[in-house]
């Protein structure tokens, strides 16, 4: 398959994406004057540039470079707090630039219709006033696992790692608004980031999402600046960004400069048409499916992920296999961890810790005995606390292809 | 004219030399002119050949080893039908998608994705509808012959098998 950019690639990529560009603006472009104003000046200095993935390991796996989308092999997620420098990328647009953010004077601005006063606070102001909260979230992309859904589903082609689970730390979101002051016709808050549309048109907000008051008002929903204890990286929203543990990655804004209180489902861009939305009611594979038809992803469903060992381990006959990994449950707990050697046809328990805090992945582990020697997969199944199991085949298809939480399968040879 | 048979010899000769001269710069400058015209005449109907024409022409490889990085001056290098510094299929209507597609995001944002001509359709008026792409006039029929057909869905059922292919087999040694 191609829709993974190995590393020796990357490197190559890089080299010549300021030759790309000169060429793809040098050649005829009809109708290029059609193209906005400030495009070209915007691709040319900010293309993906030279270090295109500042802080990260260069095991990511690297599914587009403009705008960076990385996401972590699986067995490269074994910590219970997912590193820095591991962490999946997911960006909609070009992140600022490292050196255009001042840290000390960064404001967020509080707005919206359903505000009693528009407020602004700096990011030291919000350290000041509010209390403190370090919480482990789990934030998966809502299109992770895309790649499998045939027929095949439109946007980055996602595998198994664009999931991880942090410390993150922050002020609360509700006793932020709780001292501004709510309506009581808040219905939802959308988030502003830095973040730069990648047609460089400043009028345009490359994503611009949030969640319901009922979200937005949890305990572990913060505004949070560190990341396992240090500042956040740069592609992951350094200085300040939203987590809400759970739900889609991309309810959790980065770069953080507005938040917007609305009196009604926040209409930002990437709220609206068919992007983070599944069809209402199920639909037949390669349905077309209308907007109207279409509705909002809020918490995501059961999922886990083997993350020892790596697919592909070769084992003697007669030993035991030692398997463990990572479940989470959007909203909601892991109940159970299963695993099964032979397609599913039989399961068998895993033990599984409770999570450090609510919407923390919870770790799971079992020792593997094989029959006889031969080709094996192991499979794992996480059910949630209200009895939903992960599927073997893939879940229902929609037509950007969110929310594959189908079970996650090793190869392993007995010899 | 009275003037004429006053001049002396040299006086002639001299005259003579300079309406031939200056006769001679006004054909030269009728004939640039011609060319010119005639030119730009030709040019109109044949822009976009012209402008393909002039544009650095890729390299045709057959002998493959992609695990080699290339180097600057290979950038505009195809291998096995591929064109290395974007990814795309090297075929009718690369220069189309290459001038069109790469400005915004990288080529592998369009190589990851695979969809039937109606699906890159409805693609392509998202992005014009709601990220910026400009209208492509004639050449959004051949972008689209292109990405229906070198990026088309394949049948995969209702779950791929693991791709043994790409699994790194390893020992692992338990105790
Ligand atoms: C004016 C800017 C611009 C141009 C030019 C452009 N795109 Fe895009 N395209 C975007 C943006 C913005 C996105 C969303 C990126 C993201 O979400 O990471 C996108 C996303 C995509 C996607 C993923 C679709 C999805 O639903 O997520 C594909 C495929 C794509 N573009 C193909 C193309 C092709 C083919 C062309 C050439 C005809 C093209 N693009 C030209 C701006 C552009």
């Amino acid at each position: 398959m191609q829709n993974k950019i190995p590393l020796s690639r990357r490197h190559f990529l890089r080299q010549t994406t300021l030759t790309t560009m000169g060429f793809a603006l040098g050649a005829p472009i009809v109708f290029g004057h059609f193209m906005p104003k400030g495009l070209t000046p915007v691709a040319l200095s900010n293309g993906a540039s030279f270090d295109s993935l500042p802080g990260k390991r260069p095991e990511m796996i690297v599914l587009n470079e403009r705008p960076v989308n990385a996401e972590t092999p699986p067995h490269l997620l074994n910590d219970v707090l997912t590193p820095k420098d591991l962490f999946f990328v997911r960006n909609n647009g070009l992140p600022p630039r490292r050196d255009e953010i001042n840290a000390d004077t960064w404001t967020i601005r509080f707005d919206g219709e359903a505000l009693r006063t528009e407020k602004s606070f700096t990011l030291a102001e919000l350290k000041a006033q509010f209390k403190h909260y370090t919480y482990q979230l789990t934030l998966e992309c809502g299109g992770n696992g895309r790649k499998e859904f045939n027929p095949p589903a439109k946007g980055n082609q996602w595998g198994l790692g664009a999931v991880g689970c942090a410390a993150w730390t922050g002020v609360r979101l509700k006793d932020v608004l709780n001292a501004i002051g709510l309506k009581s016709n808040a219905v939802y808050i959308g988030y502003y980031g830095k973040d730069m549309h990648l047609s460089g048109d400043p009028d345009k907000n490359p994503i611009s999402r949030g969640v319901p008051m009922s979200k937005a008002l949890e305990e572990e929903s913060l505004i949070a600046w560190a990341m396992n204890g240090e500042d956040l990286p740069l592609l992951n929203g350094y200085p300040v960004r939203l987590v809400f543990g759970g739900w889609p990655a991309s309810c959790s804004g980065k770069w953080l400069e507005r938040i917007s209180i609305r009196n009604k489902v926040h209409d930002g861009a990437k709220m609206v048409g068919q992007s983070y939305r599944v069809p209402c009611k199920p639909v037949a594979p390669g349905s077309k499916v209308e907007d109207k038809d279409m509705c909002i992803i809020e918490s995501m469903p059961v999922k886990s992920l083997i993350t020892y060992p790596k697919s592909g381990a070769q084992i003697k006959a007669g030993k035991q296999l030692p398997i463990n990994g990572h479940a989470w449950a959007g909203d909601l707990e892991v109940a159970k961890v299963e695993y099964s050697i032979d397609f599913g046809a039989t399961w068998q328990a895993c033990q599984l810790k409770p999570p450090a805090n609510r919407l923390a992945w919870q770790q799971f582990n079992a020792s593997v005995s094989f029959p006889q020697k031969g080709y094996y997969e192991v499979w794992a199944k996480a059910i949630d606390s209200n009895g939903q199991a992960q599927p073997m085949l893939l879940p229902g298809w929609n037509p950007k292809g969110y929310l594959n939480n189908a079970c996650h399968r090793i190869a392993i040879k007995v010899a | 004219m009275p003037n004429h048979q006053h001049m002396d010899e040299q006086q002639k000769e001299a005259y003579d030399k300079a309406l031939r001269d200056s006769f001679r710069v006004l054909m030269s400058a009728i004939k640039l002119l011609l060319i010119l015209v005639v030119g730009i005449l030709l040019y109109i109907p044949l822009k976009s050949d012209i402008q393909q024409w002039l544009s650095p022409k890729p390299v045709v490889k057959t002998v493959s080893n992609s695990g080699v990085q290339p180097n600057e001056e290979d950038f505009d290098k195809v291998e096995n039908g591929v064109h290395l510094a974007t990814g795309l299929k090297f075929a009718p209507g690369f220069e189309d998608v290459r001038a069109n597609c790469t400005v915004c995001h990288s080529a592998a944002l369009v190589t990851q994705n695979r969809a039937t001509r109606e699906g890159w359709d409805q693609m392509l008026t998202w992005m014009q509808e709601t990220q910026g792409l400009w209208d492509l006039g004639p050449k959004r029929a051949r972008i689209l012959d292109y990405l229906a057909e070198y990026y088309a869905p394949e049948a995969q059922g209702r779950r791929a098998s693991l791709d043994l292919q790409e699994i790194e087999w390893y020992i692992l040694d338990l105790e």
